[in-house]
C-alpha cells in the first residue's frame, strides 16, 4: 500500500513537472471526421492539416503541440471534444471540423469556454449578445460564391439568365444569392425551377428555362446530379454559357457532365487553380508552398477545395499567435484572449484561400478575393481572368 | 406552353410512365400471387443501374457479393428446413436451385471482371445477376411469414426496403452513376425530336406487357400464376403450390425490375436510393388498377408519368406534391365503387 502511495505521488509530481516544463508551448485541438458520412471530406481536412503542420510546425524556434481527434461525423462527439481538448489538454486554440452541424457544436462551446476557435466549414451561430465572438469560419458564403460568378455573368455581358436547383436549402441559397445580385445590377433571374437529387428528368425544367430564353444559365445543384439540366439542356438545343458555384469542382461532375459540361464557369478558391495564377496574385506563392508541401506528405496533388481552409486555418492562427506570444504565456485565459485579440487585429493575411480580415462583427473574413472563376475545358478546371 | 412544349413534355412523361409501367405491373403481380406490397422494387431497378454501370466502368459490382451472401443464406434456410421435414433427399435439389443457379451468373461476373465485355453481354449478365435477387429475398424474409396478414408483409416489405438501401451503400458507394446511351438516334416526328431512348423505353414496355399476356394466357405456368391470383385457396385446391407460384411471381418481378434498371440507366444518374422514388411512383400506378387490373395499372403508370412531366413544367417546386395528391382522388373513387375482395375475412 505505502509502495503504491508512493508510486501515486511520483507520478503526479512527473505530471506536474510535465505540465510546468511544457506550459510555454502552444497547443492546438483539431476535429476532424475520419470516420462516418463526413468523412469523405473529414480526411481532405486531416491532409491540409497534416501539410500545414509540416510546412511551419513550430513558433519562436518552439514546437507547436497539435492534439488530433475524429468526430466520427457526429456533432455530439465534435461538443464532447471540444471540450474535452479544453478541460484536459488546456489547449490554446480549437481547430474544426468537417461537417456545418459539427463546426457548429464546436463554436458553441468556444464562445461558452473563451476558447478561440478556427472553423474550417460554414456556422451560423448567433453572435454572443456579451463581449466578443470566440471563434472565425475560414469558408466563403454562399452568397458570395453566387456573387462573385453574378458579376462575370454581368463583365460578359450577360444580361438574363435562367436557373434550376436541388428543392433544398442549397437551391435557395444559390437562388436568393442570383436574386440578391439581381437587384445590385446583375442578371435578371428569369426562372426559378427546381429538382431532386434523386429525380429522374429535368426535362420539364429544362423545357421552361429555353422558353423563356435567357442568355445564360446558373445551375443551383451540388456534385454528380448537378450535370443532370446542363445534360438536358443542351439536348433541348440551349446554346448558352452554363454558371455555377464552387459546389461543382467535383470529379463526378466532370465525368457525367462530359461535352455538356464542357465551357461551365464557376466560382472556386483560388488554391483549385493555384500552378495558373499570375506571379503577382496573393495565393500564387504560399498556395505553391502548401501545394508543395501537401504533395510531399500525401504523394498526390491537392485537387480539393477542403484542405487548404484547414492550411488557412493554419496560417491566421501562426500569424496571430506571434503578436500574442509576446502579450502573454500559451495555457493562460489572458493568452486566448490576447490570440483572438490579435486575429481580430492582423489585416489582409493572406492564405491559400482568401485574404482573411476577421472582426468581431462577424465570423466570416473573407472577400471577393477570395473566389476566382474557372471554367472547365477538355475535362479541366482553367482559371479564367 | 404551346403545342410544341407540350408535345415534348408528353413524350417526356410517356417515357419515363413506361418504366413505372414495367415496375407497377411487377407490383402487381407479387401482390396478387402473393399478397406482399413488394416496397424494394424501386431499389432493384437502380441496383441493376448500378451494376450494369460498374461493368462498363470494370469494377466489379457489389451485386456479386450481395447475390453470394443472399444464396448462401436462402441455402442455409432450405437445407434446414428440409432436415427438419426429413427430406434429405431433396438436398441435392434445393443446392442446384439455391446456390448453384442463382451464383452462376455472379460467377462469369467475377471471372471476368477487369475485361470490358460487348455492350449485349453486359447486359445481359446483369439482367441475369439480378434476376435471383427477388426469389432469394421471398426464400429468406417472405417465405417463413407467408401466412401472416398484409399489413404484417407490407411492415417486413418496408423494413426490407430500408435494408436493401443501406446494403447497396455498402456496395455500390454514395456516387452516382450513368451509363453509355443504348443507341444514338433522334427522330424528328412533327417537328418534335423524339430520342430513339424513348421510344427503346416505351417499345420495351410494350414488348414486356404482351409477353406476360402471352405468358399467362398460353403456359400451364402463367395460368397457374393467374389462377393464384384469382383465388389462392381455389388454386391450392386445384394443386397448384403455393410456394412455387410465389417464385415464379419473385422471378418474373425480377426480371421487370432488371429491364426498367437497364433502359433506365443510360436516362438518368442512378444513385444507390434512386430506387424507391421510382418505385413509389409505380406504385401508384399499381393503385390506380386497384392492385388486381394489369390493363388499367399500365393506362395509370402511364398518367402518372405524364402528371409528372407537366407539373415538372408548372410548378416544379410542387411536382411530388401534385403526383401523390392524384394518389387521394383515386382512393376514394376505389373505395367507392370497387367491390371488396373477402379474402382477408376468411383467413
Amino acid at each position: 500500500m505505502r509502495k503504491y502511495v508512493f508510486g501515486l505521488t511520483a507520478l503526479t509530481a512527473l505530471s506536474f513537472a510535465a505540465t510546468a516544463s511544457h506550459a510555454q508551448e502552444l497547443t492546438v485541438g483539431f476535429v476532424t471526421s475520419l470516420s462516418g458520412p463526413a468523412s469523405s471530406i473529414g480526411l481532405n481536412y486531416e491532409k491540409g492539416m497534416n501539410a500545414a503542420y509540416a510546412w511551419k510546425g513550430e513558433i519562436n524556434g518552439q514546437k507547436i503541440k497539435l492534439i488530433k481527434l475524429d468526430d466520427g461525423s457526429d456533432p455530439s462527439a465534435a461538443t464532447k471534444n471540444a471540450r474535452k481538448l479544453v478541460e484536459q489538454d488546456k489547449v490554446d486554440v480549437l481547430m474544426g471540423t468537417s461537417s456545418a452541424p459539427g463546426t457548429n457544436a464546436m463554436l458553441t462551446v468556444a464562445n461558452e469556454l473563451k476558447v478561440p476557435f478556427i472553423g474550417v466549414s460554414p456556422v451560423n451561430v448567433p453572435l454572443p449578445t456579451e463581449g466578443h465572438p470566440w471563434g472565425i469560419s475560414m469558408v466563403q458564403t454562399p452568397q458570395l460564391m453566387v456573387k462573385v460568378i453574378a458579376d462575370r455573368m454581368k463583365r460578359d455581358g450577360i444580361k438574363t439568365v435562367g436557373f434550376i436547383g436541388f428543392s433544398d436549402s442549397w437551391g435557395d441559397l444559390v437562388y436568393n444569392g442570383a436574386k440578391a445580385a439581381e437587384t445590385n445590377g446583375g442578371p435578371a433571374v428569369l426562372t426559378n425551377e427546381r429538382y431532386a437529387r434523386t429525380d429522374t428528368s429535368v426535362t420539364a425544367q429544362a423545357l421552361k428555362v429555353v422558353a423563356a430564353k435567357p442568355d445564360g444559365f446558373l445551375n443551383g445543384g451540388s456534385a454528380t446530379q448537378a450535370a443532370l439540366p446542363l445534360l438536358e439542356l443542351r439536348k433541348l438545343g440551349f446554346q448558352g454559357p452554363f454558371f455555377g458555384t464552387p459546389s461543382l469542382l467535383n470529379r463526378d461532375f466532370v465525368r457525367i457532365g462530359a461535352k455538356a459540361a464542357e465551357g461551365t464557369q464557376v466560382s472556386a478558391g483560388p488554391v483549385v487553380v493555384t500552378s495558373q495564377l499570375p506571379n503577382g496574385h496573393f495565393a500564387k506563392k504560399i498556395g505553391t508552398e502548401f501545394h508543395d508541401s501537401f504533395k510531399k506528405l500525401t504523394g498526390s496533388d491537392a485537387d480539393d477545395g477542403f484542405s487548404g481552409y484547414a492550411f488557412d486555418g493554419w496560417v491566421v492562427l501562426l500569424e496571430a499567435a506571434k503578436t500574442a506570444m509576446a502579450k502573454a504565456k500559451p495555457g493562460t485565459p489572458e493568452f486566448r484572449e490576447a490570440l483572438m485579440q490579435a486575429i481580430y487585429a492582423n489585416k489582409d493575411v493572406a492564405g491559400v484561400h482568401a485574404v482573411y480580415n476577421f472582426t468581431p462583427k462577424s465570423y466570416y473574413g473573407v472577400d471577393e478575393r477570395s473566389l476566382v472563376v474557372v471554367k472547365l475545358a477538355d475535362g479541366k478546371w482553367v482559371y479564367q481572368p | 406552353m404551346n403545342s410544341q412544349i407540350a408535345a415534348i413534355l408528353t413524350i417526356d412523361g410517356i417515357a419515363s410512365g413506361a418504366i413505372y409501367v414495367l415496375i407497377a405491373i411487377g407490383f402487381v403481380l407479387i401482390f396478387a400471387v402473393t399478397r406482399i406490397i413488394f416496397v424494394p422494387f424501386g431499389d432493384m431497378t437502380a441496383f441493376t443501374a448500378l451494376t450494369l454501370a460498374s461493368l462498363e466502368g470494370k469494377q466489379l459490382p457489389g451485386t456479386v457479393g450481395m447475390v453470394a451472401v443472399l444464396a448462401a443464406l436462402a441455402t442455409l434456410m432450405e437445407i434446414f428446413s428440409l432436415w427438419r421435414a426429413d427430406e434429405l433427399k431433396r438436398i441435392p435439389r434445393a443446392l442446384f436451385f439455391y446456390l448453384v443457379l442463382p451464383l452462376a451468373p455472379a460467377a462469369v461476373i467475377w471471372l471476368t471482371s477487369g475485361t470490358l465485355l460487348p455492350a449485349a453481354a453486359r447486359i445481359v449478365l446483369t439482367v441475369a445477376v439480378i434476376l435471383p435477387i427477388a426469389p432469394l429475398l421471398n426464400r429468406i424474409v417472405y417465405r417463413p411469414i407467408a401466412d401472416s396478414t398484409v399489413l404484417v408483409l407490407l411492415i417486413v416489405s418496408v423494413a426490407l426496403h430500408f435494408a436493401l438501401s443501406g446494403l447497396g451503400l455498402l456496395f455500390f458507394g454514395p456516387e452516382g452513376v450513368r451509363t453509355e446511351s443504348l443507341i444514338d438516334y433522334t427522330a424528328i416526328i412533327a417537328g418534335t425530336p423524339v430520342s430513339g431512348q424513348a421510344m427503346l423505353i416505351v417499345a420495351s414496355a410494350i414488348f414486356f406487357s404482351f409477353l406476360l399476356y402471352l405468358f399467362f394466357n398460353y403456359t400451364l405456368y402463367g395460368k397457374a400464376l393467374y389462377a393464384t391470383s384469382i383465388n389462392r385457396t381455389g388454386a391450392r385446391l386445384m394443386g397448384i403450390r403455393p410456394q412455387q407460384s410465389g417464385t415464379i411471381a419473385f422471378l418474373v418481378g425480377s426480371l421487370l425490375a432488371a429491364v426498367s434498371g437497364i433502359l433506365i440507366a443510360p436516362v438518368n444518374t442512378i444513385f444507390y436510393d434512386s430506387g424507391f422514388i421510382i418505385g413509389l411512383k409505380a406504385f401508384v400506378g399499381a393503385i390506380i388498377g386497384g392492385m388486381v387490373s394489369f390493363p388499367v395499372t399500365a393506362i395509370g403508370s402511364a398518367f402518372v408519368g405524364i402528371l409528372e412531366s407537366f407539373a415538372a413544367f408548372l410548378s416544379s417546386q410542387f411536382k411530388e406534391v401534385i403526383v401523390f395528391s392524384v394518389l387521394i382522388p383515386v382512393l376514394l373513387w376505389r373505395s367507392y365503387t370497387l367491390v371488396h375482395a373477402e379474402e382477408e375475412d376468411d383467413e
